[in-house]
């Protein structure tokens, strides 16, 4: 039986700089020199400094890349700021154009995170509960095809997740719309909103759902894969059903990779584009302010390709990487809480 | 508490391979009792038949009888995990649950059949952890992972929850293989006391440990590899160990073989 690898090894987002270095230190020349030893292993230690270096080289690439990519972002984005007459972070409003620009992010980013977070309320469970099938209930001649199925949504160009969604899902769910905004429109989510039900945060929501969903399954399979055999016994002889097996010995050995796999969702969900921008409707400018899933507007993602026939000048560019700017630190800061989490639940990961 | 264990005929396949063959035995209760024999010859292999965790194999199924006080382990209509909650069983290495805390390891099994109540989970968890000679290492330390302990204290602390549903019999595959000698004795004093309020079966590959715990041992072997393994000779461990009635028993005692 080989022994339980622990869930954080197939856990996404770490800093490929951490194991790399480890690995280094470990391998530095011990007090034995290789004299006695002879050639075999002179060789062997050049292949160890080889690789050692060309491992520490791409993990130093990675940090410089994307060091460099913020210090872009900065740079690009201060001058525009700094011309800004409204408050970044409050204001709803986008005029990029002329001496006085007025723009802020507080819309962008409402839509964005709300659009995410539904999208990973709707898919981390579904994923979960497709890998669990697929690893634990599912008969071995079902279970690999219909895990190639999965895979292959993943493939599926966003351009086409928007066609469908707009042509197939949207006059699909305009019912379901329509009953939560009247049975639940007390709630401000839920409250009635200014556009038509085909291009709703709700419907891209759903769509982002759909798009995210082959991520987290394929990731969460290979962590309940890997559940030790021994821990699964364990729970079955204390006279577990299979569902509490699942309980006691799968779910918490699987969480932290379940965890890191919506953490890598929640980025692409955060980041999607095309789908979005042809989805949801944007707002006139002025429009009120809305909590509710079926208003429209614009992510980030979607208001700075939207914008992209506005970038002929510094200035007004500068203002929607200013936007783009939060977007990446809205992904770093995402990541890092996976990590602490991930971090948090290692004492009792062996 | 303890119950007595009769098979007959017991023949065990995996899918067309016959993997044992016709044993039959009897399990008085409150005993320690020994399965010996080479690697490969199904010990093991009868020890998971009797809580049916065999089947947990796909393609694993069994023929003839496994009565626990009369009752057919194998009777249609007999849950599983019904059995396997009254039949407890602690593997070769220790795998106490990683994520959880000591206590919860050892109320894992409570939890399992739905006690909630907090002062009774404490007191058993007091209780188990005693009867597994772990209290005294550990009572300052019940909320720190399971997975901290040491091996031997480990497989002490899944003893601990094996006893904690108070099950008819305790069935132990090679508890001591992964452990260290000053283990293996604390594990192997643990196994004398435990034979007053359980059933035990024990599977070894360690003979004196076989002839240091058990009151009766099984000597398996099989004819030829492929072949399915059968129950060679089964008697009081003294007589097994002293003066066995088959040759094949006392090469294999003597360490001509296997």
């Amino acid at each position: 039986m080989s022994p339980p690898t622990s869930g954080p090894a197939v856990a996404g987002p770490s800093f490929p700089g951490d194991p790399v270095t480890g690995e280094l230190a470990s391998s530095a020349p011990g007090p034995f020199g290789p004299g006695a030893e002879g050639g075999r292993r002179g060789q062997g230690r050049l292949g160890d400094r080889l690789f050692g270096g060309a491992a520490l080289g791409s993990g130093l690439t990675v940090v410089l890349l994307v060091t460099l990519i913020g210090v872009f972002l900065v740079s690009q984005a201060l001058p525009a700021l700094a011309r800004n007459q409204a408050n970044f972070f409050t204001s709803t409003e986008w005029v990029v154009s002329g001496d006085s620009p007025r723009f802020g992010i507080a819309r962008l980013l409402w839509v964005t995170v709300l659009s995410s977070l539904m999208a990973l309320a709707i898919a981390v469970p579904l994923g979960m509960a497709v890998a669990l099938f697929l690893t634990q209930y599912a008969p071995r001649w079902l279970a690999r095809p219909a895990a190639g199925a999965v895979d292959l949504l993943a493939a599926v160009p966003s351009i086409v997740f928007g066609l469908w969604g707009l042509r197939v899902l949207g006059p699909l769910t305009g019912g379901t719309q329509d009953f939560l905004r009247d049975h639940l429109g007390f709630i401000p989510l839920f409250s009635a909103g200014s556009v038509s039900s085909t291009t709703t945060i709700f419907l891209a929501g759903i769509v982002l759902a759909i798009m995210i969903l082959p991520i987290i399954t394929a990731l969460s399979r290979d962590v309940f894969n890997q559940t030790p055999t021994t821990h699964k016994e364990a729970a079955l002889a204390l006279g577990a059903t299979r569902w509490e097996m699942i309980r006691t010995a799968v779910l918490p050995f699987g969480k932290p990779g379940v965890i890191s796999a919506s953490m890598l969702g929640l980025g692409r969900a955060l980041g999607e584009t095309v789908a979005v921008m042809m989805l949801v409707s944007s707002l006139p400018a002025g429009s009120a302010w809305s909590w509710s899933l079926f208003g429209g507007g614009e992510t980030f993602a979607s208001k700075i390709a939207l914008g992209a026939g506005e970038f002929d000048t510094p200035e007004k560019t500068g203002a929607y990487i200013a936007a783009g700017l939060v977007l990446f630190v809205l992904t770093f800061i995402v990541n890092a809480i996976a990590r602490v989490v991930i971090e948090r639940r290692k004492a009792f990961t062996e | 508490m303890a119950k007595r264990i009769d098979i007959s005929d017991l023949s065990i396949y995996y899918g067309a391979f016959k993997a044992v063959e016709d044993v039959t035995m009897s399990v008085p209760p409150r005993s320690v009792t020994a399965f010996i024999g080479p690697s490969g010859c199904g010990k093991s292999t009868v020890l998971r038949t009797l809580n049916r965790m065999h089947e947990v194999i796909p393609g694993a199924r069994v023929e003839g009888k496994v009565l626990l006080d009369g009752q057919d382990l194998y009777g249609s209509g007999v849950d599983p995990v019904a059995v396997r909650r009254t039949i407890g069983m602690v593997f070769q290495r220790p795998n106490p649950f990683p994520t959880m805390t000591i206590r919860d390891n050892v109320v894992a099994g409570l939890r399992l059949n739905g006690v909630r109540d907090k002062k009774r989970l404490d007191e058993i968890t007091e209780q188990s952890l005693r009867g597994a000679n772990l209290w005294n290492e550990v009572k300052d330390r019940l909320d720190k992972p399971g997975a901290g302990l040491s091996g031997g204290q480990q497989q002490r602390l899944c003893i601990a929850r094996a006893i904690a549903v108070s099950p008819e019999v305790l069935l132990m595959d090679e508890p001591c293989s992964a452990l260290d000698p000053i283990s293996t004795l604390a594990i192997e004093d643990l196994i004398n006391d435990l034979k007053t309020r359980f059933t035990i079966v024990i599977v070894t590959h360690n003979m004196q440990q076989a002839a240091r715990v058990s009151d009766q041992t099984a000597f398996f072997n099989l004819a030829a590899t492929g072949k399915p393994g059968k129950l060679v000779e089964m008697d009081s461990t003294s007589t097994i160990f002293n003066n066995p009635s088959l040759k094949a028993t006392e090469d294999y005692i003597s360490g001509r073989f296997g």
